[in-house]
């Protein structure tokens, strides 16, 4: 029975300090590979400003299309507005996927989801249970003070449900080829790329209140629409999680498909036979 | 099969204290809290540790069990893989008393700052009523059985000053005022409270309550986060701000 040295209660204190014994940095590992190669791929991909769109396809990064990239004449029939603004600032990056992407973007990083797993992977807050955060003995003030911009996960959520419109209108288009209907690989990507959005935005946090969370009494007694979509949106909510994983994927591959088309490297599998 | 297994026990009080190592036979079927007892049976008849129900319903037997915030009851020693030595030790975020007892009246103290159950005027023949789907969502956390698990692991009061400055009730009691903004009968706003006195914005929901919690309550997917977006309408969307403005 020989005795160990230590503190009161035993426990170790510091960055990382834990008794546990599992791969409990496991989870934040994959996490933190999984985000990064998303930034880093979609901060290219939006910085490229060519290869976005192929026959009736948008990759998803581009859409809406408000403007078509400077001297994309093939891209004009997905633009809203037509043709890149010539008053455009030299010093930006002329493509058309930076004017949108903060929408998307905010819904994704301010989501309740999303901040376990990035509070845990990069901030170390804690990196996991019971094992020492980074800051330890810092003041801690939480969401409140300069994270206080959490808040505005209920607008960013807004805009993400339009963009659920706008990606299944996307995914309907690509159906639809030169007057003709059809469909291809890419059609289909497209079709799961809304689908796997939609999954995710439907079970926003944010949402499920708007939609009937907020009220203490959702039905009194009466079988309410209310209560009905509260109940959809909460299996969708219960899912969360894996519906930000498949989507943040997908997404990349939607973009990464139409990406290979326009560049020449695959071709399309499609009814239209081209 | 009866097994041989070394466990590395905490003993010790408020001033400090040490692991002690047991070597302790375990039979089939054992959880924690009967191999503690037999240590205690054969040999450390001092050891102090509380239990009351040994069916995960007291809340009582919490302790860390390699590392992790657990109900020694309801950990069974086939869950632990053989050869590991099992360190336990007693909560992190209380104080000790004795071995692995801690004194967690803080959260009793929690407790008495939300404001209580008010219910609105009987129906005129003297009945309240409720409807089942409306109370769905509060029936879940009742289950809680107090064992303070996840205000053990929340790293609010684990490992910041948020029990110290009182900033934060804890995970705990963000459920019960969870329960009690959502009763659909409850007529009191505790709104403004959950924001300024009891923290809601020190949580960033990083789930560790909810990964402990022997009850399986959704502690912050549907406790916390709701809670977080009632303050949201009151404080931070004017859309909601104006809304309530015109129609009340
Ligand atoms: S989710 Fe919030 S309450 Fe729960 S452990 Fe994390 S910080 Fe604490
Ligand atoms: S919410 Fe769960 S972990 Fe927390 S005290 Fe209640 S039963 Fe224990
Ligand atoms: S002894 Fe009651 S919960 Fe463990």
């Amino acid at each position: 029975m020989a005795p160990h040295p230590s503190a009161v209660g035993g426990h170790v204190e510091g960055f990382g300090a834990t008794e546990r014994k599992d791969g409990w940095w496991v989870e934040p590992a994959v996490t933190a590979v999984v985000f990064l190669t998303f930034v880093v791929y979609t901060t290219w991909a939006a910085l490229q400003g060519v290869h976005y769109h192929w026959g009736p396809y948008l990759s998803p990064f581009y859409s809406p299309l408000l403007f078509a990239a400077p001297g994309d004449e093939a891209g004009l029939h997905h633009a809203w507005f037509g043709a890149w603004p010539t008053w455009w600032p030299s010093f930006l990056p002329a493509s058309p996927a930076v004017l949108i992407l903060a929408f998307p973007g905010s819904f994704r990083f301010t989501c309740y989801y999303y901040r376990k797993a990035y509070y845990r992977s990069f901030a170390g807050s804690p990196p996991g249970c019971a094992v020492g955060p980074l800051a330890g003995n810092r003041p801690y003030r939480g969401e409140t003070f300069l994270l206080l911009f959490q808040n505005l996960h209920r607008y960013a959520m807004y805009f993400a449900v339009l963009f659920v419109f706008i990606l299944s209108y996307d995914a309907i288009v690509s159906y639809w080829w030169d007057g003709r209907i059809g469909v291809g690989v890419g059609s289909i990507i497209l079709t799961l790329n809304a689908v796997l959005i939609g999954a995710y935005t439907f079970g926003c946090h944010s949402f499920r209140h708007m939609i009937g969370g907020g009220t203490d009494c959702m039905s009194c007694g009466k079988a309410t629409l209310k209560y009905g979509a509260w109940k959809k949106a909460t299996w969708f909510n219960e899912r969360h999680m894996e519906f930000a994983w498949l989507s943040l994927v997908w997404v990349m591959v939607t973009d990464l498909y139409v990406r290979l088309l326009s560049a020449g490297v695959i071709t399309d599998l499609n009814t239209w036979s081209r | 099969m009866a097994t041989t297994r070394t466990f590395k026990v905490w003993r010790g009080d408020a001033k400090g204290g040490e692991f002690q190592r047991f070597e302790i036979e375990v039979d089939e079927g054992m959880v924690v809290l009967d191999v503690l007892h037999r240590i205690q049976a054969r040999q450390a008849n001092d050891l102090a540790l509380r239990w009351n129900c040994k069916a995960g319903k007291c809340g009582s037997c919490s302790m860390e069990i390699n590392g992790k915030p657990r109900l020694a009851c309801m950990t069974r020693m086939n869950s632990l893989p053989e050869g590991e030595t099992i360190t336990v030790q007693p909560l992190k975020t209380f104080p000790v008393m004795k071995d692995l007892v801690t004194d967690v009246s803080w959260n009793y103290e929690q407790n008495r700052r939300i404001p209580k159950f008010q219910p609105k005027p009987r129906d005129s023949d003297g009945a309240y009523r409720m409807y089942q789907e409306d109370v769905d969502r509060v029936q879940e956390f009742r289950k809680c059985i107090e064992c303070y698990l996840c205000q053990d692991v929340c790293h609010v009061l684990r490992d910041r000053d948020g029990r110290e400055q009182n900033s934060f009730v804890g995970p705990r009691f963000m459920i019960r005022l969870a329960s009690l903004e959502m009763h659909p009968l409850d007529t009191a706003d505790r709104i403004p409270a959950v924001r300024d006195e009891f923290g809601s914005g020190m949580c960033n929901i990083t789930k560790c309550c909810t990964e402990v919690c022997p009850e399986h309550i959704h502690i912050t997917d549907n406790g916390i986060i709701p809670l977080k977006e009632r303050v949201v309408d009151r404080f931070y969307d004017p859309i909601a701000m104006l809304m309530r403005k015109i129609f009340g």
